[in-house]
């Protein structure tokens, strides 16, 4: 049973084709690193799944959840499916007006109705755990990128999502605080939980994730073990990605 | 041929261009029979204070020119020289004779209470209107006149920048009584239907001349004619022309060409000190400027809340509702405020009768959220979409991405240009005089008027508008400073 199931996703902007059907299956408890080329479809198939796009065909099924084409999906259905998928975006889009603490324990208190103290106490042990805690009174403007990110991983982590969905949350760190996320990540999956990460870092990729999925041109090219595809490329968008992000990492 | 054309101009200046000029001052809105409009012929005037201008050119030998002036501003004007007399029911005040070079007296009215025809005998004195609401036009003995009634007879003075209102306000029932020249009241009767003057006079005063302080040459020249036309008869029958003589004027004209009275008025006028005379006015204006800050800061509040909905109903409400809202902020902004609040007074007042200080708050209030709401509007539309989208992936419903996450990071945004909004309304504040309350500039200029000058009024007036307003500008930018360093 997959907690996360894309069938011929197709999505249009204008004349632009952006998502030619997705298909994509992911299994509980994986960690899958979803790479592609810049504009290859990556963000926004994590956005089509926490719903932030509608779409022209095909289906998303969140565990049960079922995401049509159409127009925005019904009330029931989006708070259903918040309970189930959270996101971290690339650039973490912290509430500005709010410390930390607040950030992380907005949705709990008012969502999930959680008593504030007990809240607290949970945001306090997440903030712990990704090292972040001694920064909980400072305002998201007074954050590092790697801080304002492990603060977002915090907030979505909050509500307890049994999918997160992350949008290039190695752009903006350096390879020492990269291992650091990878490991962070890691140890998300072993507590059982869900991770799809959109990324252009291959060594990354192969460090951590259980499956890479490579997308171009808004279709699924090639996927499978990250080592296997990222070392034998079978298909010509993947060997001109793995170029691109060498030509990266020495220029 | 030549001849004739060179006659003809001879005779054309000699009638015209080389008489010389004597500009006169008043205010034509003032009316018949002091100065109004020919109904004939709207580029005539005519009224008895007309032909009393004509009387004084022609002994001096001018062609009388009339130069348009609001009443209130007849003495500020003369003094600078606009022109060289001002008359058009001018009162007799101690003020105007320290400050300007005044006439003699060349006419003696009463003060008259006039009320509804109902009321008839009710009011025959200011002490019968003890808690009730009388009107008058601002700046007058008759205002002083109340205001001293205020504080024996506690009567209730209402104070307007026109003749005609007070009247109108009388009729519908937001006055109980009008006190005001004899020449008005009667005039103002044939106007207004029900109403009823009590023949008994409360005071008595005199319309005067007013010249500025050194043209006292002038001044007394302009004396011996109005004396010359008292004794020959050539008033009289003006008057009697506009019919304004009465019983009272013969023995009013004797004891003037006796020349005692008016030396008397003089010295008591220079009795009291300028000092006092400010010292007096202080608690007035301090009084004033609690209604201007109150106003403000009430019709501020509405405009907030106010703003808040249409601006909520802009962005999120349905097409008809957004178009309801967007017609209510372009009538609102495209039309002046004055208007609004004289439609609120007077125009609602058949449908509704709201008491002058609310229909002022109202017409702040909700000019005020027009524009507080685009501010708001535009604030909302400024808060980037990623904020909206973190909020809503978190599971918050609209409702509350609006409440915890858009409306406070909008509220930031908006707090600038909403202290300078709070400022203008605290300026702005001063047009609800035109409906009757008395806030800081309207006690200003009845203080100015009152004095003859506007040096120490209005220096003590501006002084008290940044005393309310600097605050508050500090206050706001230290609330900014604090969330600009917040969200930068």
């Amino acid at each position: 049973m997959s907690i996360l199931s894309i069938t011929n996703l197709r999505l249009r902007r204008g004349d632009r084709e952006i998502l030619r059907g997705v298909n994509a299956s992911i299994e509980p408890g994986e960690l899958v690193a979803l790479m592609g080329l810049s504009g290859g479809g990556k963000t926004t198939v994590l956005r089509c799944v926490a719903a932030l796009e509608t779409f022209e065909d095909g289906d998303i099924d969140v565990g049960g959840v079922m995401l049509r084409p159409g127009p925005q999906p019904p009330r029931a259905t989006i708070r259903e499916l918040r309970t189930r998928v959270g996101m971290v975006f690339q650039l973490h889009y912290l509430f500005e007006h709010l410390p930390v603490m607040e950030n992380v324990t907005l949705a709990p208190t008012n969502v999930a109705h959680v008593p504030r103290a007990d809240a607290e106490k949970r945001a306090l042990e997440l903030l712990e755990t990704l090292g972040v805690a001694h920064r909980r009174n400072a305002l998201p403007r007074e954050l590092s990128g790697g801080e304002a990110q492990r603060v977002a991983i915090a907030r979505a982590m909050a509500m307890e999502p049994p999918l997160l969905l992350m949008d290039e949350p190695t752009a903006s760190l350096d390879p020492a605080r990269r291992g650091e996320l990878g490991e962070t990540l890691v140890q998300l999956t072993a507590s059982g939980r869900t991770l799809v990460v959109t990324t252009h870092d291959d060594d990354f990729a192969r460090d951590f994730a259980t499956r890479v999925i490579i997308l171009a041109e808004g279709e699924v090219v090639e996927e499978g073990d990250p080592r296997q595809v990222l070392t034998h490329p079978q298909h010509e968008a993947t060997r001109r990605l793995l170029q691109s992000a060498r030509k990266a990492a020495n220029g | 041929m030549r001849r004739v054309v060179l006659l003809l101009l001879l005779f054309a200046s000699a009638a015209n261009a080389q008489q010389p000029v004597f500009r006169w001052g008043g205010d034509a809105e003032g009316g018949a029979p002091f100065v109004e409009a020919d109904p004939n012929d709207p580029s005539k005037l005519r009224g008895f204070d007309v032909e009393v201008a004509e009387q004084i050119a022609k002994g001096l030998g001018k062609r009388p020119e009339f130069v348009q002036v609001s009443f209130s501003d007849i003495d500020q004007s003369v003094q600078r020289g606009d022109f060289e007399i001002g008359m058009s029911g001018v009162e007799d005040t101690p003020a105007r004779r320290r400050m300007l070079a005044a006439t003699i007296p060349y006419f003696e009215f009463h003060e008259v209470l006039t009320m509804r025809a109902e009321d008839q005998g009710k009011f025959s004195t200011l002490a019968a209107l003890r808690g009730h609401r009388v009107g008058t036009l601002g700046g007058t003995i008759a205002y002083e006149k109340l205001l001293s009634a205020e504080k024996t007879d506690g009567v209730i003075v209402v104070s307007y920048d026109d003749d005609v209102h007070p009247y109108a306000d009388l009729r519908s029932g937001r006055l109980d009584a009008v006190l005001l020249d004899n020449i008005i009241a009667v005039r103002s009767m044939r106007r207004v239907p029900g109403l009823w003057t009590e023949p008994k006079p409360v005071a008595t005063g005199h319309y005067i001349g007013v010249l500025a302080t050194g043209n006292t040459a002038l001044r007394d020249r302009v004396n011996e004619i109005l004396r010359a036309r008292m004794r020959d008869g050539t008033l009289e029958k003006i008057y009697r022309k506009w019919s304004i003589w009465d019983a009272y004027q013969p023995a009013f004209f004797a004891s003037v060409l006796n020349e005692q009275s008016a030396k008397k008025a003089v010295e008591s006028g220079a009795a009291t000190k300028q000092i006092d005379v400010v010292l007096r006015y202080v608690p007035a204006l301090l009084r004033a400027s609690l209604i201007t800050i109150v106003l403000s800061c009430a019709a501020m509040a509405l405009a907030v809340f106010v703003g808040v909905f249409i601006a909520s109903g802009r962005v999120y409400g349905s097409a008809p509702v957004r178009a309801l809202l967007t017609i209510y902020v372009e009538v609102v902004r495209g039309t002046p405020v004055l208007l609004q609040l004289f439609v609120l007074y007077y125009g609602l007042s058949s449908v509704i009768r709201l008491p002058a200080f609310i229909a002022a708050l109202l017409g702040l209030g909700l000019n005020y959220a027009a524009y507080e709401s685009e501010i708001y509007r535009g604030a909302l539309e400024a808060v980037p979409r990623g904020q909206l989208e973190a909020a809503r992936t978190l599971g918050l419903t609209e409702s509350q991405v609006l409440r915890l996450v858009r409306g406070p990071q909008a509220f930031r945004i908006a707090l600038a240009p909403m202290t300078n909004d709070f400022v203008a309304l605290l300026k702005d504040s001063s047009l609800v005089s035109v409906i009757t309350v008395i806030e800081l500039t309207k006690q200003t200029s009845i203080f100015a008027a009152n004095i003859g000058s506007w040096v120490v009024p209005g220096i003590l007036c501006a002084a008290l508008y940044l005393v309310l307003s600097l605050p508050l500008s500090r206050l706001a930018g230290r609330l900014e400073d604090r969330w600009r360093a917040a969200t930068e």
